[in-house]
């Protein structure tokens, strides 16, 4: 398991270190003490810093010294593992000599970011020193002997707080307990909020690779659904999305709504993972998403979508070679989707070849102006409605050069965001039970937005 | 109020000046001062001289204040023992106080506290907490077993701990078990045969349970652990997989990962035509692309188990090539590895989009990931036939772009591409060499080498252009200076005429003017070939090329399945097996598949593949030879019968003549090993001896046929003591026809080793001028008795102690009317010494060592009841093994 865990500033200097184990640093130490029968005591005490120094110094030298950019996230220096992940100018290493789980280890130093910038937010030199009491407060706590243990902050923040627990009662203390232990560890008793309000944020971000001709090379979308719950007492919900095979399911069992919407418009979702607050086990045998909420703002599924997929825009592009010296581009960049709604951020990236002397652009929306340093036009518009076209037409000239290899022409890139999921994916409904408290479902006040961004996003030319 | 000041004070006389703070009657003040300690602690000064003042403040109802103090005591005790003890009353106290939330602090810290003495103290605190009625204080506990046996494991053991841990298993809190499930594990790590983790379906069933309620981490701890079970049947197998594939939707990538390992190891049970084994390969592949929209680190960890996972089940991933490709901001690392995995899943099917994408890569900036791409295309032209013209174009695009490192590389995978596709893209060697000049690295200038000599007689000026690379010929590295000697013999056995002069030279540059043996002994061969039979030398040098396989970096099949059972770990990020870069006994321990196909015959041998490889016989074997160690005169008349040979042997042993008592050789009767209707003609009979520290094979080699028999040569199949022969057949005349010749073989132990079954065996093949033929005959293991096998008696009594009790065998020998001392002279004629007797109670006990030719040494303990003609043999044999890269890990092997 982790043996140490370290915390360094951009320079290389510890911040924060916490060993766990002694093995790593100081094994030649221990083998000493078996061979000379002296008792080390004296001599002990400075080579146990030297040693342990070692383990530290090594990462620096090697890793955060290094001039070369970091080829492995994983780096073995004399037989001992470091693995680091880097935030803002803070880099954070986890130290083994052990056959460790290598993706336990990644997903824990992650969980560290995230309490640590959930305590005090930004992960900074400052903000580090400034809670460094804290932060050791919370490596013990959070990792026992290498050994991750309840790392959920809702749970933490109950009993680790710099304020000192003072005059607890039996009570609070062992519902303390049972809550970090428990099988609710994300959620706290006795949460309360005169209203009782959800927001759920269905994030996408669209792939696209297009050929010249308008096939669709490769085309996903990954999305995710985020929740802000601030709920009362241990709510139980339950979320539903237009799931195909639920839909198919529910279809031959005469729901409505699914009979409905059976057929197009429900969605195949290639793959999802879920917050750990999910019911897995129900998921898998069901396919419901039934769940205990955390306070607050979390993630609570991730999914990956391939067909049916709605292209919010279509990039015709047109280049023509007039002779060796001038290119004659014309794009014409279409929106697919209902008119009453709106994109917002479009971007379309041109590029140009590399001997480009001068362009001329005209665009009939936005701006469009020719970026040297970039080798591309790019071309803004502000917003554009759906349905609608749009068109650019740019002249090149070229330099003369004598180099044979013609230019690759590298895709056409866009950028965008529109205000639905272009995976297709509704929310049907999110149903809130909690039978303690006198709230019902219709009392919650629920919010749901859809948000599409592009991700890479490119038409061939 | 922020506590980033304390990092800064950096004055002289800090020390005592903290020291006086520490002592202060405020709380608040003393607080300040031991923030400021733990600061100094933190960057890496000594503050080790302020132990006992900061223990002094231990005593507190401050719960920060305590975690500060405690935080420091984890640091310095080890380096102040003694004063550690001094916070010993403090830490029984708070594992009595009702906050359980101190409860557990008190028994987490004892825990870190590596101090022996604090150990003791440790004990009855750490029962109590174990069974807690808070389960925090029972998780906590849980671990603090662990961290015990790392101190202490004897203690853990006398002291029960392991029981009351293993009953944590069944506890009502989810979170108990997890941790008790890690520290189980662990500790069983250490103790590879210890049965600690007894896992049985009854407790696989409680963890399953406990699977779906417990923290994400204490989940991962659980699925590790089930990876080390191997179910009774593929029923169970089925049933523990339906209930881990909902894990594969968690939204932690250790879970997915962790599960996707129980999987891969328990589908290896399952039938492959079952309905289910199909369904569980589709539900692989859909979480094993979602890790890829992990952060870099974690799709690092995946991209490495995925390129194994590929190598072991293609069919999982073979329609997801797409997911692979590498995004314009994927770190490095990321990059590499995913163009990795494409050319494994590169196929007929998506070569044209893997194509495209691969030219794309090729005009990136890193030039490690350049390199790589360039080097991919020429893989996949290997791989894809139809494929390889694109490639081949792609190449030569490539290289006309100029790009230094560019240009090398496609010339070494064109170098390839011509040994797969003979006769057929030679046509671009004219642009291939057209960059000649631009060459610098060795591998690049030895491929283009190798392409201008293997095809000088289309190159017009091959001999200029080799001459060019002659001038330097000492500043090139070895691997260009070989391939240009072979290069240029090349050229001279294709354009004799032009080229005498430069082959003289590069003969003699190799040959005289270096200092290379490598070099030196092809120099010779060349020049020897070509000054004696230039037919020869031509069928040689430019014999027929063995095609080059498709699939390269493959693991090998042992490594990959071992590696399949770390799913997840460092192991399967490094590509390593744990005894690689784990120090100690944690981790050596190898993983299997279950029902694996690949059997390897040693377990310590596969542990350590470097390792020189040695075979210890089996007792049982030995055994069975010693007895058979036929001291019969070789006037005898027939072998032993295999069958009976135990009983034979022991008659054999003792009833046979004293005279052979002083014969210092062992001597087996002839056998009968090829008969003339197997042989064409020939027959060979023979026997093993060993004579004064030489074994022999001695044959009676019998020409049956009506022709005349010439050009004898013999060779043996690689053996379990590497025997070799140490010298040439010496049949010096022609054998006519019903002519018998005797031969005498010496043999040396210095040949390539193999583990036969059995251990004895030894596979020969003789060759004559009408054909080849193979037999395999037994030697007795007795000729391999070496005559420095008298141990030291003290040595002998180390020895034979350290030996485990299981690495003993007993057997009786029935029937030996002989003495104790008889015996024991009979036994030195072949080599098995006394060290020692006594008599105990009427029976002569005799302790005797003998060694093997491979240094294995074997200690035998005769007993002799007087009057009684049974004689009861405990053999034991105890192998140090030390590979050669010092790995220090003494390791007993079971025979």
């Amino acid at each position: 398991m982790i043996g140490g865990l370290f915390i360094y500033n951009h320079k290389g200097e510890v911040l924060i270190s916490r060993v766990y184990r002694d093995d790593i640093g100081y094994v030649a130490q221990r083998s000493f003490m078996v061979t000379s029968c002296i008792k080390p005591a004296t001599l002990f005490n400075v080579n146990l810093f030297v040693c342990r120094r070692n383990a530290v110094d090594a990462f620096r030298v090697n890793v955060i010294h290094a001039r070369q950019q970091v080829r492995s996230p994983v780096t073995n220096i004399a037989r001992t593992s470091f693995f680091h992940v880097k935030r803002s100018n803070i880099w954070l290493a986890a130290v083994t000599k052990q056959n460790v789980n290598a993706a336990m280890v990644f997903e824990f130093l992650y969980k560290m970011c995230d309490v640590m910038t959930a305590y005090f937010g930004k992960i900074s030199e400052e903000n580090i020193k400034n809670n460094f009491v804290l932060i050791y407060e919370l490596l013990d706590e959070i990792l026992d002997f290498g050994y991750p243990q309840n790392s959920e902050t809702g749970a933490l923040k109950t009993f680790i707080t710099q304020q000192g627990i003072k005059g607890q009662t039996k009570e609070e203390q062992s519902q303390i307990t049972s809550q970090v232990t428990g099988q609710i560890g994300w959620r706290r008793e006795g949460i309360k909020y005169r209203r009782n309000e959800l927001f759920l944020d269905v994030l996408e971000s669209v792939n696209l690779l297009m050929s010249p001709q308008g096939q669709v090379l490769s085309a996903h979308v990954s999305g995710r659904v985020v929740m802000k719950s601030y709920l009362s007492g241990m709510p139980e919900c339950k979320f539903g999305m237009n799931d195909k095979i639920v839909i198919d399911k529910q279809g031959k069992g005469g729901d409505l709504y699914a009979f409905c919407c059976s057929g197009k418009q429900s969605i195949a979702i290639d793959d999802c993972t879920f917050h750990q607050c999910v019911r897995l086990s129900k998921f898998d045998s069901e396919r419901s998403i039934s769940f205990i909420p955390p306070d607050g703002e979390y993630e609570l599924m991730r999914y990956r979508t391939t067909k049916d997929i709605i292209l919010p825009f279509r990039v015709i592009p047109l280049v023509r070679e007039v002779g060796r010296t001038k290119l004659e581009v014309k794009v014409v960049i279409k929106s697919n989707f209902k008119p009453s709604l709106l994109a917002q951020k479009i971007e379309v990236r041109i590029p140009t070849p590399l001997n480009t002397s001068g362009v001329q652009v005209i665009c009939m929306k936005g701006k469009a102006k020719y970026k040297a340093s970039e080798n591309a036009i790019v071309w803004k518009i502000k917003r554009m409605a759906g349905m609608k076209e749009s068109q650019i037409s740019a002249e090149i000239e070229l330099l003369p050069t004598n180099d044979k290899k013609k230019w690759a022409r590298p895709p056409i890139s866009m950028n965008f965001e529109v205000p639905f999921a272009p995976s297709g994916l509704k929310v049907r409904y999110l149903k809130v039970f909690e039978s303690k408290l006198n709230y019902s479902d219709h009392d919650v006040i629920k919010w749901v937005r859809y948000i599409g961004r592009s991700g890479i996003y490119e038409t061939r030319c | 109020m922020t506590d980033s000041k304390y990092f800064t004070t950096t004055k002289k006389g800090e020390i005592f000046e903290l020291k006086a703070e520490l002592n202060s009657d405020k709380k608040e003040k003393k607080k300040e001062a031991v923030k400021k300690v733990i600061a100094s602690m933190t960057v890496g000064k000594d503050v080790s001289a302020l132990f006992p003042d900061v223990v002094n403040c231990m005593q507190t109802d401050n719960l920060e204040l305590k975690k500060l103090v405690y935080l420091y005591l984890m640091n310095y005790a080890k380096s102040q023992p003694d004063m550690a003890i001094m916070a010993v009353n403090t830490f029984v106290k708070d594992c009595e106080d009702p906050n359980p939330l101190i409860r557990a602090l008190a028994v987490r810290t004892m825990g870190c506290i590596r101090v022996d003495k604090i150990t003791e103290y440790l004990c009855e605190p750490l029962r109590k907490c174990l069974k807690d009625e808070d389960p925090y204080v029972r998780k906590t506990a849980a671990v603090c077993v662990a961290k015990l046996h790392d101190i202490n494991a004897q203690l853990v053991e006398d002291q029960g701990f392991l029981d009351t841990l293993k009953d944590l298993i069944s506890d009502s809190n989810p979170m108990v078990v997890a941790n008790a499930v890690a520290a189980l594990s662990e500790i069983a790590e250490s103790h590879p045969n210890s049965n600690l983790l007894d896992l049985n379906p009854q407790t696989i069933n409680k963890l399953l349970t406990a699977l779906n309620e417990c923290t994400e981490w204490g989940q991962i701890f659980i699925l590790d652990c089930l990876a080390n079970y191997t179910p009774r049947d593929d029923r169970e197998s089925q049933s523990i997989c339906e209930r881990v594939t909902p894990r594969l939707s968690h939204a932690n990538s250790a879970v997915v990962l962790s599960a996707v390992k129980v999987l891969m190891k328990f589908m290896e049970m399952l039938p492959k035509d079952l309905d289910y084994y199909g369904t569980l390969l589709k539900k692989l592949a859909p979480p094993l692309v979602t890790l890829l929209s992990a952060e870099p680190e974690l799709q690092y960890v995946a991209l490495r188990n995925i390129n194994l996972i590929v190598q072991r089940r293609p069919e999982i991933l073979k329609h997801e090539m797409k997911v692979f490709f590498v995004k314009y901001n994927d770190p490095i690392y990321v990059k590499l590895e995913k163009l990795d995995i494409m050319i494994r899943l590169a196929s007929q099917a998506n070569i044209a989009q893997v194509l495209a994408e691969l030219k794309e890569y090729a005009t990136e900036v890193d030039v490690d990931f350049v390199r790589k791409a360039v080097r991919a295309i020429g893989r996949c032209a290997i791989k894809v036939e139809q494929s390889a013209e694109r490639c081949v174009s792609t190449l030569l695009d490539l290289i006309q772009t100029k790009v230094n490192y560019v240009v090398q590389e496609a010339i070494v995978v064109i170098k390839d591409i011509f040994r797969k596709y003979p006769n057929k893209y030679e046509s671009v060697i004219a642009t291939l060499c057209e960059n000649l000049d631009s060459l610098d690295e060795p591998e690049a200038r030895a491929a283009m080498i190798w392409i201008v000599g293997e095809y000088a007689e289309r190159i017009d000026n091959a001999d200029e252009l080799l001459e060019s690379f002659l001038e330097g010929f000492h500043d090139e590295s070895t691997q260009v200076q070989l391939q240009l000697l072979t290069g240029i013999v090349k050229l001279f056995l294709k354009k004799p005429t032009e080229t005498q002069e430069l082959v003289q030279q590069v003969l003699s540059l190799a040959t005289q003017d270096s200092d290379n043996p490598d070099l030196r002994d092809r120099g010779y061969i060349y020049w020897r070939l070509l000054s004696t039979d230039p037919v020869a030398a031509k069928e040689v040098v430019l014999a027929e090329k063995p095609l080059i396989s498709e699939e390269t970096d493959l693991i090998e099949p042992t490594l990959l399945e071992e590696l399949i059972c770390h799913i997840g770990t460092l192991a399967s990020v490094y590509h390593k097996p744990p005894s690689a870069f784990v120090e100690g006994s944690r981790g050596v321990q190898h993983k299997r598949l279950p029902g694996s196909s690949v059997e390897s015959p040693e377990p310590a041998s596969a542990a350590v593949p470097e390792a020189s490889p040695s075979i210890i016989p089996s007792q049982g074997d030995l055994l069975g030879d010693l007895l058979n160690l036929d001291l019969t005169p070789p006037t005898s008349t027939a072998a032993p019968p295999p069958t009976s040979g135990l009983q034979m042997g022991a008659m054999d042993l003792l009833g046979g003549g004293l005279d052979s008592l002083v014969r210092p050789r062992v001597l087996v009767s002839s056998q009968m090993w090829l008969p003339a209707m197997k042989g064409k003609g020939l027959e060979i009979s023979g026997t093993f001896a060993r004579r004064s520290g030489v074994i022999q094979m001695e044959m009676t080699l019998t020409n049956k046929a009506m022709s005349v028999m010439t050009d004898f040569a013999i060779q043996f199949n690689r053996n379990s003591f590497g025997l070799a022969p140490a010298g040439p057949l010496q049949v010096l005349t022609p054998l006519s026809p019903n002519q018998s010749i005797e031969v005498s073989l010496p043999l040396n132990t210095l040949g390539p080793i193999m583990k036969m079954d059995p251990l004895n065996n030894l596979q020969v093949a003789v060759k004559n001028n009408i054909d080849v033929f193979y037999f395999s005959c037994q030697y007795p293991m007795s000729v391999l008795f070496s005559e420095d096998g008298k141990m030291e008696s003290k040595v002998f009594l180390v020895t034979w102690k350290d030996i485990p009790n299981d690495n003993e065998t007993q057997c009786q020998i029935k029937d030996c009317h002989l003495n104790s001392d008889a015996a024991s002279n009979k036994l030195q004629g072949s080599n098995v010494f006394t060290i020692a007797k006594r008599t105990v109670e009427g029976q002569d006990m005799l302790y005797q060592s003998l060694k093997l030719t491979n240094g294995i040494w074997v200690l035998a303990e005769l007993k002799v009841q007087t009057g009684s003609p049974v004689f009861t043999v405990s053999i034991s044999t105890k192998v140090p093994w030390r590979s050669r890269h010092g790995q220090q890990s003494d390791s007993v092997v079971p025979p």
